[in-house]
């Protein structure tokens, strides 16, 4: 059974050694000249600007969450709406109750003040 | 169809009931009248959400106690309402009515008295529920997941306290890392053997036609994602950290109720699904077993702060009910196997809130009364407190008459029929070792002068005195307690 699994593992290998052979070729041929620019943290090729950990207002982490409810959510959708009719009233049910669920903790959210900017 | 969601969802109606209360209880505690007295941002006084809780949980449990006796199936075999599972869910079910008698004054007294601890505590205990009643492995890591979430967040309830974020932290990361592990061994199974239902494996196994290194590599790997949750060495660094920095009653919970979850899922998977295997996998538990007894009771000597060495004590616990599992194979033991597994958790559950109940009558704000020495004079003092300390201290290590004592000798007696006279031996061994410490705080109660300072919280005593004379009644009425263990047998079909 492992027997079939044998052109993966050469490709594998073959593709790890020439890679390594590519970095390998480099490190030994290629010129090295360091000037204060290269040596600075890539930025898409725009010159750093700021340091890298800046502050953010942990409100974000709030939204952060609530987007993932809620994307979850449509993820689900989606595919129930495109069966819908086969489901029929077993599917409208656990929908209900998938909904139920998710807003209570949006009611959770929204009176405990998740939703406020200030 | 209908008829069968029907019988599905009436299989696990208690569970349901937990959960869908816990939802409207997260409701109800946003709209009910805050004491604003004393109280923080974002803080809920109300006594009213610890006591909806708890009468949540008390029908829960009348729905229980009302279905001992009928084994239900759901959910197309996913999901076995047996006596097993009773009688894991009544315990889970009282720890957690013990936890909101435990944690009522004390989160206030912290001042981390929130609503939504409770609503946490009921969602934690519903997958616990579930764990003990899952019948497939895809359901044992659901559960666990719903066990384990809730209670990564309550580590964190003290929040903004360092030591319980760290503690929060600590526990979800390698909890999270552990589930990984059990994921991987249910996948290594199902690779195996084509099925995670249990049923279907064992069906599997009997006709021969599975891949035998496959289903050893993920029972090892189902034992080592399970055995983080319950503490075993060698997957117990995270305790003793998470224990000490989460809020005592939840550590007290944690303890308690992860562990009674985790054995369960460990026994209904071993003993229903992997028999077959025990030449193999026997003297692997053998091994954890001793391993765990060993370090966990040699570390504890080590301890000065009393959290962590219950901590410790907690995973040396762990390793005696591992114990129970070795046998598991042998014809004829797993029900004894089984028996004397849940009569230990029963016993170590009471033996551990009388403990801990102390524990928080002497904890004072900012982490302080937590260590050995804060206890010297408590037996002058405070001679209740002390005495249910004490008793705690004995059951824990084994001395008659406590329930700690009729444990381990249905334990021991388990793997001596069994054939490991080695591991009774180191068994009671570290029992011998395990007394040095467990005595010590007695003689630093008793022997010691000191001004010990207690709360005198009316709930907090009522469940010190409660766990304490159980921890006696129970021992001297064993009997009745080790023929329902003896009926909680685990149904296949």
């Amino acid at each position: 059974m492992l027997q079939d699994y044998l052109p993966i593992v050469i490709l594998v290998l073959i593709a790890t050694g020439m890679a390594g052979l590519v970095v390998l070729l480099g490190h030994l041929f290629g010129p090295r000249r360091p000037s204060a620019r290269k040596a600075q943290p890539y930025e898409s090729g725009m010159r750093p600007i700021g340091p890298g950990t800046r502050r953010m207002p942990i409100r974000f982490y709030l939204i952060a969450v609530l987007f993932i409810l809620f994307d979850i959510e449509i993820v689900f959708l989606l595919p129930w709406a495109v069966v819908f009719k086969k489901l029929g009233l077993f599917g409208v049910a656990e929908m209900l109750v998938f909904i139920l669920i998710l807003l209570v903790g949006y009611v959770y959210a929204w009176k405990k003040g998740a939703l406020e900017w200030e | 169809m209908i008829g069968d969601i029907m019988t599905s969802l009436w299989a696990i109606l208690p569970v349901i009931v937990l959960a869908l209360w816990a939802c409207v209880l997260l409701l109800v505690d946003l709209w009910l009248p805050k004491d604003q007295q004393g109280s923080q941002q974002g803080e809920s006084n109300s006594p009213i959400t610890p006591l909806l809780a708890a009468l949540g949980m008390l029908t829960s449990a009348a729905i229980v106690i009302a279905r001992i006796g009928q084994p239900t199936m759901g959910f197309g075999g996913m999901m076995m309402a047996d006596g097993f599972s009773h009688f894991i869910c009544l315990l889970l079910l009282a720890s957690g009515l013990v936890t909101i008698g435990l944690s009522h004054d004390y989160m206030k007294r912290l001042g981390i008295a929130r609503g939504e601890y409770y609503v946490l505590l009921m969602f934690s205990l519903s997958g616990m529920m579930l764990m003990s009643m899952s019948a497939d492995l895809i359901m044992v890591f659901l559960s666990l997941e719903l066990l384990s979430i809730p209670l990564y967040v309550m580590a964190g309830i003290a929040t903004p306290r360092p030591s319980s974020e760290e503690a929060a932290l600590k526990y979800f990361l390698l909890g999270a890392f552990a589930s990984g592990f059990l994921v991987y061994g249910i996948g290594l199974v199902f690779g195996a053997t084509g099925s995670t239902s249990l049923q279907q494996i064992v069906a599997v196994v009997q006709s021969g036609n599975y891949n035998l290194a496959l289903i050893l590599g993920g029972a090892a790997l189902i034992i080592t994602g399970l055995g983080f949750k319950v503490a075993i060495v060698p997957f117990h660094m995270w305790t003793p950290d998470a224990y000490q920095g989460a809020p005592s009653a939840v550590t007290a919970f944690m303890s308690v109720g992860a562990k009674t979850a985790g054995f369960a899922a460990l026994l209904r998977v071993f003993v229903l699904a992997f028999p077959a295997f025990s030449a193999d996998i026997t003297p692997v538990l053998w091994g954890l077993a001793a391993l765990t007894m060993v370090l966990g009771n040699f570390a504890a000597i080590a301890q000065r702060n009393i959290k962590r060495l219950l901590a410790y004590s907690s995973i040396a616990h762990a390793g005696y009910i591992m114990m129970a599992l070795v046998p598991y194979g042998q014809d004829g033991l797993s029900a004894d196997s089984v028996a004397s597994a849940l009569f230990y958790l029963v016993a170590y559950a009471f033996t551990n809130f009388a403990a801990w109940a102390v524990v928080i009558a002497l904890e004072q704000a900012g982490e302080k009364g937590l260590e050995l020495q804060d206890y010297a004079g408590l037996g002058r003092k405070h001679p209740a407190l002390a005495a249910v300390m004490a008793v705690a201290m004995l059951s824990f290590t084994g001395v008659p008459p406590t329930l700690g004592f009729v444990g381990k000798f249905y334990l021991f007696r388990t793997v001596l029929e069994g054939g490991h006279v080695g591991l009774a031996l180191i068994g009671v061994l570290t029992s011998l070792v395990s007394a040095f410490y467990y005595l010590r705080v007695i003689v630093v109660m008793y022997m010691q002068e000191g001004e010990p300072e207690a709360r005198r919280e009316p709930w907090l005593q009522a469940m010190a005195y409660g766990s304490a004379i159980g921890v006696v009644a129970l021992s001297i009425f064993s009997a009745p307690l080790l023929f329902l263990a003896s009926q909680a047998v685990l149904k296949l079909f």
